[in-house]
């Protein structure tokens, strides 16, 4: 799908840094960034705020029907992943086969490319996330340290899984 | 307010209609709407006209004036209204607004979506756009993606299975053999579906509805002034609408599409009726697992019964609650813009005791349910014989 230069330059803290907002009146975290606070309104202060780099996956599934720009990628997994504080966030799971992504796996963001756009528009990049492979199990916490460290211990996780 | 009735109705031939042109399609169910009503064109006062994609498929946009111009209605006002595909549901209610606030006497109200002469991967582009174009069509969240999501989320909470959603199509299938404007009009079993292949897993291609071209229409009359021109007018005795977050991941709740629930409580209350006096429903089935969540969220099975209730069969016809006789969005099409008016043309019939071999037993009672985006707009409406 082709995008406008101006968007995805609009889009860069969103999609690079997560970027969502927090409401200081009723303390709720929000992404996509709102100005508006849906709880408050008018009483709402609300400011930008980073999203937490890490969360559950809450639901996922796997795309083999895929809209034009993400033909070669196709099949590829999809989830909606609860991050830590809540926030739930759609977006593409990486570096794993689809066998070992399970609802409670623990996810990390990784930095990507997005799509597949012709060579007259930019290439837009963006937020995917990847298996934090030590605690792949359903209700392991996360090793925040240890979230960057490719492990070893996956096909014992997948026979499980 | 005044009430507000359904004098006529028509519906274009759902399919693959590569020999007809967006404006055909209009035309088509327009004037087969208008022979119903028994009424002359001049007699029309205002047009509203629900298309979603028009712009982004056929490149046609102002398709309010389109219609008025290729009906032969100039120079009534003609108005389109798009909430994606709760087009034909919000046209129906702004119809239903126009002629209960007492500006008008009678409107027409259309809908009608050109779709298959596009390659698959664009209209999945198009229909994205229903959902949170730079958040989920973005990262190439397609629609059936989305409503994946939510299945996998009712098969956790609640047990659902595949063959469960399975035996929504079948049922859809069943009705729609009866249906002459269907697109599909073959039966399949839980099998076809179960080896049918995976689009987002754990949807596969008979779960989802298919890309049709196809035109819908209704004449709106004051109640008052209905029994004028037919003498078994369809009064819509309720029409509720609502909202909710554009991008699915902003839900609370991944099980139940929080508008319906709001929308269908509001029209039980306007009409004095719970969900154990309806009769006959069209629902949005634009995925097996939507029909699911739409019996529970519309009160006529509990949160988590729906799947146990369809593979039982107490929603096919002539059964508990008959869901979908037209054979829904499954297998009669899901021209995106002309759904909403085609369920309520299905009612029209079913109530008026015109529903052929697909009628539901004295039926009094009937409901409409049509949804945009994965949940973002709810139109349910209630119709009663006047």
């Amino acid at each position: 799908m082709k995008h406008p230069l101006p968007l995805i330059w609009r889009m860069i803290p969103e999609k690079y840094y997560i970027m969502g907002s927090h409401c200081s009146t009723c303390k709720n975290d929000f992404f996509p960034f709102r100005q508006i606070c849906p709880n408050c309104r008018r009483l709402g202060k609300v400011s930008e705020k980073r999203m937490p780099p890490t969360g559950t996956i809450y639901s996922f599934t796997e795309v083999s029907a895929p809209p034009s720009g993400f033909e070669f990628e196709s099949p590829y997994p999809l989830a909606i992943i609860e991050l830590d504080n809540k926030v739930k966030i759609l977006a593409q799971i990486v570096d794993c086969p689809m066998e070992k992504i399970k609802i409670g796996s623990r996810v990390t963001m990784r930095f990507r490319r997005v799509g597949d756009d012709d060579e007259e528009s930019a290439i837009s990049y963006g937020y995917k996330f990847a298996l934090i492979e030590d605690s792949a199990s359903a209700s392991a916490p996360a090793p925040s340290a240890k979230a960057d460290k490719p492990a070893k211990a996956s096909k014992a996780t997948a026979a499980k899984g | 307010m005044r009430g507000v009735s359904i004098i006529g109705g028509g519906l274009s031939k759902f399919g693959e209609r590569w020999d007809k042109s967006f404006r055909d399609l209009v035309v088509e169910a327009g004037t087969a709407a208008v022979i119903d009503a028994g009424i002359e064109g001049r007699e029309i006062q205002a047009i509203y006209g629900g298309c979603m994609s028009s712009g982004r498929l056929v490149g046609q946009e102002h398709v309010g004036a389109l219609f008025a111009d290729f009906l032969g209605l100039n120079p009534i006002p003609a108005t389109r209204c798009e909430a994606a595909c709760a087009s034909g549901g919000v046209a129906l209610r702004a119809g239903f607004l126009a002629v209960a606030s007492g500006m008008y006497d009678v409107v027409a109200v259309g809908g009608v979506e050109k779709m298959t002469d596009f390659d698959s991967a664009d209209v999945a582009i198009a229909l994205g756009g229903a959902g949170d174009m730079e958040h989920e069509l973005f990262f190439g969240a397609t629609f059936p993606a989305l409503y994946a999501l939510m299945a996998r989320r009712h098969m956790l909470e609640y047990g659902t299975t595949e063959e469960m959603m399975a035996s929504c199509s079948v049922k859809n299938h069943k009705n729609a053999v009866h249906n002459i404007y269907a697109q599909y009009r073959n039966e399949i079993t839980i099998e076809d579906v179960m080896n049918s292949g995976y689009i987002a897993s754990p949807l596969k291609l008979l779960d989802c509805s298919p890309i049709t071209d196809g035109a819908a229409a209704v004449i709106l009359c004051a109640s008052e002034k209905a029994k004028k021109f037919r003498k078994d007018p369809v009064e819509i005795i309720a029409s509720s609408q609502a909202s909710d977050t554009i991008s699915l991941s902003n839900r609370h709740c991944m099980t139940e599409l929080h508008a319906t629930k709001v929308a269908a409580a509001d029209a039980y209350r306007h009409a004095r009726l719970t969900p154990k006096d309806i009769d006959v429903a069209e629902v949005h089935d634009c995925f097996s697992i939507a029909e699911i969540m739409a019996i529970e969220d519309l009160g006529f099975f509990e949160k988590g019964k729906g799947g146990p209730a369809s593979l039982e069969g107490l929603t096919a016809l002539n059964s508990e609650i008959s869901i979908n006789t037209s054979g829904g969005l499954k297998a009669t099409g899901h021209p995106v813009g002309a759904t909403g008016i085609k369920q309520a043309v299905e009612i029209m019939w079913q109530l008026q005791g015109r529903a052929d071999k697909r009628q539901v037993n004295d039926a009094e009672i009937g409901m409409t349910h049509n949804v945009g985006g994965s949940g973002a707009t709810a139109v349910v409406n209630i119709y009663k014989r006047l």
